[in-house]
């Protein structure tokens, strides 16, 4: 059975994750490959992370974060945030990102949705949606904007969402910019009209107070996954105490296998395989 | 020495950091003529078919793979170097019309999901996340020390069906059981990402590097 993925999202700007982090025991709360660590131990299903600064000379530091958290961390992580071009897609892939998250460049150069897929495929081709509602001709629209929310586009949500997949995205993270930042929960309406509009995975993203709005979106949505930042970052929940509340209330998610550490290979195993 | 095979196709990186974490000494191979440097082959790779096989073509690794199979060389293949191992692939087969060969080294063909399971607010596709294994054969080297329905890491749209039922290692359940490891003779294969399924992932990478050559 497919599990529902809890995916904690960390802000990294000038190579340093902003937003408190309130990790017990943790010396340096701003360190990416730190952090990644310790959700890593928590068990996380994924990780994000995005570029909240990306200018240029940042660029150079992601991808050494980037490289730095595939040495340490064996788990899937998304990289976003600035993303313009398919050399910017390249390096991070080839850095150890298992996916690309594609925002404002998806809006601005939709091409480089179907060049992404094509080279690296649709599983590694994430595009970002951040929807708000507004009112045209006296009928409420879910309408697409970029720039963190401050730049309108004209595109309606569900229309985009097919789209973009039309393109080659293989999953969605979908942003309401209504909710986001209100941790009052995620915006079931929208969530809920773009996971029932395409046939790949779509991540609920914004508002996220608490473990019980992330049941709520993925038991009255069919969203997939949910991602969180404030609550995990806080320190108010851990990943695994949010789990056990999910489980307990029903939504699949995977609890951890408890296996001993893999730090080096040891003695070698005499059993052997080879034609029988 | 284990050797990575650099078929230009996505990210090698995470496979190779893996393996050094758990302690073995592995090789990028960016040609065939360093596979003599390997005992140990594994296959990787993201991304479509079609290109796969194009760039294990272009660069002449068809044969050199071949052969150390054939000599009895531990191989694994990882997600599209699992599909490639079998004999041909519906994907781009809309552009082409009819299906991709693969190196044939396990019959049967690779598929996408598809049927009345699979939509809009349905099941997804691709399948993206954790999803359990049922080992269909506990003896594989692969399951040591793993609990027996352990949890990895997929992200795929194809997946592998082998003709014979007996190299099936274990399945998983996705609008039905699909394979989902494969183990046949001294080749090995996971439709998931070991390198990226956490200390789960690590302890089967572990296995595959103990393995004796027999």
């Amino acid at each position: 059975m497919l599990f529902h993925r809890i995916i904690p999202c960390l802000d990294v700007k000038a190579g340093r994750v902003v937003k408190g982090i309130n990790f017990e025991g943790l010396r340096d709360a701003g360190d990416p490959v730190e952090v990644a660590r310790r959700y890593d131990a928590q068990g996380a299903d994924e990780l994000v992370f995005l570029d909240i600064t990306a200018s240029h000379e940042d660029r150079g530091i992601m991808l050494e974060v980037v490289r730095q958290v595939a040495e340490h961390c064996f788990m899937p992580f998304t990289v976003g945030g600035g993303i313009r071009t398919l050399e910017d897609v390249t390096a991070l892939i080839q850095a150890g990102a298992e996916k690309v998250s594609i925002n404002t460049a998806a809006v601005v150069n939709p091409d480089l949705i179907s060049q992404t897929a094509r080279r690296f495929g649709r599983c590694a081709t994430v595009v970002n949606i951040d929807p708000k509602r507004v009112v045209r001709n006296g009928r409420t629209v879910f309408e697409v904007h970029t720039h963190g929310g401050r730049r309108p586009t004209g595109l309606e949500v569900v229309a985009w969402a097919r789209q973009v997949v039309d393109r080659g995205a293989g999953e969605i993270v979908l942003t309401s910019m209504d909710a986001d930042g209100t941790k009052d929960g995620y915006d079931i309406e929208v969530t809920a009209m773009v996971a029932d509009a395409v046939e790949v995975p779509v991540v609920a993203s914004g508002g996220c107070g608490a473990p019980e709005h992330i049941r709520q979106v993925l038991q009255e949505t069919s969203a997939d996954a949910a991602l969180a930042a404030s609550i995990f970052h806080y320190g108010i929940w851990s990943i695994g105490q949010t789990k056990e509340y999910l489980a307990r209330h029903g939504v699949a998610v995977r609890l951890t296998d408890d296996l001993p550490a893999t730090s080096n290979a040891g003695d070698p195993d005499p059993r052997g395989i080879g034609p029988a | 020495m284990i050797g990575i095979i650099n078929y230009r196709m996505g990210n090698l990186r995470s496979v190779q950091k893996a393996f050094e974490h758990v302690g073995a000494s592995c090789l990028l191979l960016d040609a065939p003529g360093m596979i003599d440097r390997a005992t140990k082959l594994v296959l990787p790779g993201v991304g479509a078919f079609g290109d796969g096989m194009k760039h294990l073509d272009e660069d002449g690794w068809i044969d050199p793979i071949r052969r150390f199979i054939q000599q009895g060389g531990p191989f694994l293949g990882i997600c599209l170097g699992m599909q490639l191992l079998m004999e041909s692939s519906t994907e781009d087969a809309p552009a082409t019309d009819r299906p991709i060969s693969g190196l044939g080294l396990i019959p049967g063909r690779v598929v996408r999901f598809e049927g009345e399971s699979f939509g809009p607010g349905k099941l997804k596709v691709p399948h993206m996340g954790w999803n359990t294994l049922n080992q269909a054969t506990p003896h594989c080297p692969l399951w040591q020390g793993l609990p027996e329905s352990p949890s990895v890491y997929f992200v795929h749209s194809f997946f592998a069906q082998p003709t014979q039922q007996k190299v099936t290692a274990a399945t998983a359940d996705y609008g039905g059981q699909f394979c989902a490891a494969i183990q046949h003779e001294n080749i090995l294969a996971t439709q998931f990402h070991p390198e990226k399924s956490q200390q789960t992932g690590l302890t089967m990478l572990r296995n595959f590097a103990r393995i004796k050559r027999s």
